[in-house]
């Protein structure tokens, strides 16, 4: 299903049918993510990608024309280079451990910490919330200024654009 | 919209959920799945629901520019304001084991004050920039409401 509609995405030229089909495939991504027991980042994604971003998706499609235009050239460079590239993250995802291996590097470096120590130490069950917002503090910090800075510099676009507009007329 | 009942109406009984959810999703993160960032969305979600539905002036007149904007900054401020508390009562940045007496209460604290920091920064970035969208679209002389009248995507 995701594959139908990441090639309806790709071969659509009405802009409006793309914001639409991408919220689809958040929404899909969500229960994806789901089935794989991460019940916060399906959470995430289904709020984020599904509902406010297509929100604000159609809310520049506003200001735009809702057709695509004709592309200048050929694709055939970009589509080259794409698969080119996707062939090299394959063949490095060979050399990845398999799904779930409990040797993996990733299941022995701090997770166990985490799982065994992280209730008795945080008091708090949701391992993910004592993850994200006390051991990784610092991230969760850092991803807050991102907002705080992504969301400061739109309000400096979009307001300048506004005062001109009502300074020419 | 103004005029449409039925929107009217399901959106009224809609949108005390929709906040009510985001504070059971903010203040259960800790137990549940969620936490600041989807509570912040949830909210932000009810809002935009709440301007398409009544309108950006109403919406404006609820929570207005200025307010967004000081909950923009002082979702980081409080963020940080939790470190450089840690840091005063004797721990490092982000420390919250020295935030009470009993260390696992500490815990709980600082986790719950960095939350509340992402969820007003998150909540009010995402409602500002709706409402600069529709600005923009208000100014180049067409009606927001036009395009934007699907309520599924606010929900």
């Amino acid at each position: 299903m995701m594959v139908v509609t990441v090639v309806a995405l790709a071969r659509s030229r009405n802009l409006f049918a793309v914001v639409v089909l991408f919220g689809a495939y958040s929404f899909l991504m969500a229960t994806v993510l789901v089935a794989l027991d991460a019940v916060d980042v399906a959470m995430t994604e289904a709020a984020v990608g599904a509902g406010i971003s297509t929100v604000l998706f159609l809310g520049a499609l506003h200001l735009c024309r809702s057709e695509e235009a004709k592309p200048a050239h050929r694709p055939l460079i970009p589509l080259a280079l794409a698969s080119g590239v996707g062939a090299l993250l394959v063949y490095g995802s060979l050399g990845l451990p398999a799904f779930s291996d409990p040797t993996a590097p990733i299941h022995t470096h701090v997770a166990p910490r985490y799982l065994n120590e992280g209730p008795k130490e945080t008091g708090v069950p949701n391992v993910v919330t004592a993850v994200l917002a006390s051991y990784r503090g610092y991230d969760t910090f850092g991803e807050t200024t991102v907002v705080f800075t992504a969301g400061i510099g739109v309000i400096a676009l979009l307001r300048r654009r506004n005062k001109n507009k009502a300074e020419q007329s | 919209m103004n005029q449409q009942l039925v929107l009217r109406v399901i959106a009224k009984l809609l949108i005390p959920f929709i906040l009510v959810f985001a504070l059971y999703v903010q203040f259960h993160g800790d137990f549940g799945p969620g936490g600041g960032f989807q509570a912040g969305v949830t909210l932000a979600a009810a809002m935009i629901f709440y301007a398409l539905i009544f309108g950006l002036a109403t919406a404006r007149r609820n929570v207005p520019d200025r307010l967004l904007e000081g909950m923009i900054a002082g979702g980081v401020l409080l963020y940080g304001g939790v470190g450089v508390a840690g840091m005063l009562l004797g721990g490092n940045f982000l420390d919250y084991f020295v935030l009470d007496a009993d260390p696992v209460v500490g815990q709980h604290r600082g986790i719950f004050w960095v939350e509340a920091g992402v969820a007003l920064t998150v909540s009010s970035v995402m409602l500002k920039l709706f409402y600069l969208f529709a600005d923009r679209a208000n100014h180049s002389g067409a009606d927001v409401q036009n395009d934007l009248n699907r309520p599924e995507g606010g929900a």
